[in-house]
């Protein structure tokens, strides 16, 4: 992976570049990236990340935001992303906790959601140590990435607006058809919304939710959701003209792998408990099923889940 | 509108990059044309009808249920009642709605729908978490275990002016109150409204001439001056025609991060 030393602008949204294949081998092949938002605080989730990625071989991880909220102790997850020095899109949770925001900005409406989400939000904010606030309001808002010739834009609600709710079943191909040309890339990554899904709204453009490692995505499982996201390089062919450097690499497919990952959730609920946290948040962690923010979601997420 | 007059307003949707349609009236189910416009409208989006759910026969329901199995998007009803009993509701809605749309409610429940339930909120914001104990209480009544209910600012225009005596003089948003504010929540800044007299602003401002902003989608593009009371409301409260799942609380654009 290489950083390239500058800032691009997207529609007047400034990005880190990272052209990801810059001196990767010239053979025919799949190149992995391992994609993740809504940590939520949940740090045993986030190790067992780290090791499933490590065992899978998986070229590199990106983050995409929302680290705190839900679970206990934030300066742990904090802690843990700073040391792998991973590249991190900021999510609405850290840019309120990182400027002191008096809410977290999650776009909820009902009362009870609110209710829920003011007592999280306290919570963390109180709970992580001011050089980690410095760090989280410094995150960028958004990532380019380059893998051969596939151009990848991290975002964690939509690219043009980092509370957007991009769901499954609200979300139009035209919309997303839009955004792809809109922001002049192939594939947008977001999170926001903690529910993983991918669509192909035309043929080689792709709109992926990696899912949150933070709280099971609402299935009655207790595991939690990360993506890896395959890049297929090859070498061009001659009359792609020569191919002496590695950007000139094409990608020709794209394959996007949910994978569930088990963790001590027992641990996470126990401390949880520990911290005063509400009850209504353990039971999601034990159970798998959302009991919080359920008005937000769509009619056919809704009816997917229990509540 | 018929649903041969609504075809190229579609199309014309889907090359601006539509995210989702919303259908208001009046009551949309008086237009027989309704389920049909529904069909188009699931192949390409989601969508949402703003109902009293009142004309709902289950011939009816069984139809828009195999429209939603028949679309991976969502088709949401918005069932506007106004008091949780015929006490409450019908001196605004009308005699006899509250049982109507009750029964429309079951309906839509038996075929696995989850209608939001949507009420103006005529009360103190204070006594919130009291009405809407006791809607659940009566939703439970009627089979609804854990209803999604959505409460409305007042907008005091029509009947609820009288009531409510309206807006006063300075109930207008200023120049200076825009610097700094998040116009993305406003429905202005991305949905437009068409009726048979072409493409308005929003659906509040219908009746006003100046929110007729053209014939055609694309040449209603240009941004909206909130200069009507009724924008106010709007203001206070960001998007309150859109869906919960569509809303997005007030936020700094990320330019004002930038760099550049």
């Amino acid at each position: 992976m290489h950083r390239l030393p500058h800032q691009v602008l997207k529609n007047g949204i400034s990005m880190e570049a990272i052209e990801v294949t810059q001196g990767y081998g010239r053979q025919s092949s799949w190149y992995r990236i391992g994609l993740f938002g809504g940590a939520y605080s949940n740090y045993l989730a986030l190790e067992a990340l780290l090791d499933d990625a490590s065992r899978r071989g998986l070229s590199s991880l990106y983050c995409l935001g929302d680290l705190g909220a839900f679970g206990p102790f934030p300066n742990r997850v904090c802690q843990i992303l700073r040391d792998t020095g991973m590249p991190i899109v900021q999510g609405n949770y850290d840019n309120s906790v990182g400027n002191g925001f008096a809410d977290c900005r999650c776009g909820y409406t009902d009362p009870r959601d609110n209710y829920f989400a003011k007592l999280s939000y306290d919570y963390t904010f109180q709970n992580t140590n001011s050089e980690n606030k410095a760090w989280l309001k410094d995150l960028p808002p958004g990532l380019m990435l380059r893998i051969g010739r596939c151009r990848i834009l991290l975002c964690h609600g939509s690219p043009r607006k980092m509370n957007e709710f991009l769901w499954q079943t609200t979300t139009s191909d035209a919309f997303l058809n839009w955004l792809l040309e809109k922001y002049d890339t192939d594939v947008i990554v977001g999170t926001h919304t903690g529910l993983h899904w991918h669509r192909e709204p035309s043929p080689g453009r792709h709109f992926i939710n990696c899912g949150a490692i933070g709280r099971p995505p609402n299935d009655g499982q207790t595991t939690v959701v990360y993506t890896i996201l395959s890049v297929e390089i090859r070498e061009p062919s001659n009359s792609e003209g020569p191919s002496s450097t590695c950007s000139n690499v094409a990608a020709s497919g794209v394959k996007v792998d949910f994978l569930r990952l088990e963790y001590d959730y027992e641990r996470l609920a126990f401390e949880m408990a520990s911290e005063g946290l509400p009850e209504e948040f353990i039971e999601t962690i034990r159970t798998g099923w959302w009991t919080t923010c359920n008005e937000i979601l769509p009619a056919k997420e809704r009816a997917r889940g229990r509540y | 509108m018929s649903f041969e007059q609504t075809v190229p307003y579609f199309e014309e949707a889907v090359r601006l990059g539509v995210k989702e349609f919303y259908f208001t009236g009046g009551e949309p189910f008086v237009n027989p044309d309704l389920p049909r416009i529904l069909g188009t409208a699931l192949q390409i989006g989601p969508a949402t009808v703003l109902t009293n759910a009142t004309l709902f026969s289950p011939e009816l329901v069984r139809r828009l249920a195999a429209l939603r199995d028949a679309s991976i998007y969502s088709l949401e009803f918005r069932v506007s009642i106004d008091g949780f009993s015929p006490e409450t509701n019908d001196p605004i809605r009308g005699p006899g709605t509250f049982e109507r749309a009750m029964r429309g409610v079951r309906l839509l429940l038996d075929a696995g729908f989850l209608p939001i339930i949507t009420a103006m909120r005529s009360w103190p914001i204070e006594q919130d978490a009291a009405r809407l104990e006791s809607f659940k209480t009566c939703l439970a009544r009627a089979g609804y275990q854990c209803p999604r209910i959505k409460l409305l600012p007042s907008l005091k225009i029509g009947q609820e002016a009288l009531r409510d005596h309206g807006y006063s003089q300075h109930d207008y948003v200023t120049r200076s109150m825009i610097l700094g504010y998040d116009t993305s929540q406003l429905m202005c800044s991305n949905s437009r409204i068409v009726s048979m007299r072409g493409v308005h602003v929003c659906p509040i401002l219908v009746d006003q001439p100046e929110s007729l902003l053209g014939n055609r989608l694309s040449d209603a593009k240009p941004v909206f001056v909130l200069k009507y009371q009724a924008c106010m409301t709007c203001y206070q409260y960001g998007a309150l025609c859109s869906n919960a799942s569509s809303a997005a609380s007030g936020l700094e654009k990320w330019d004002q991060h930038g760099s550049d």
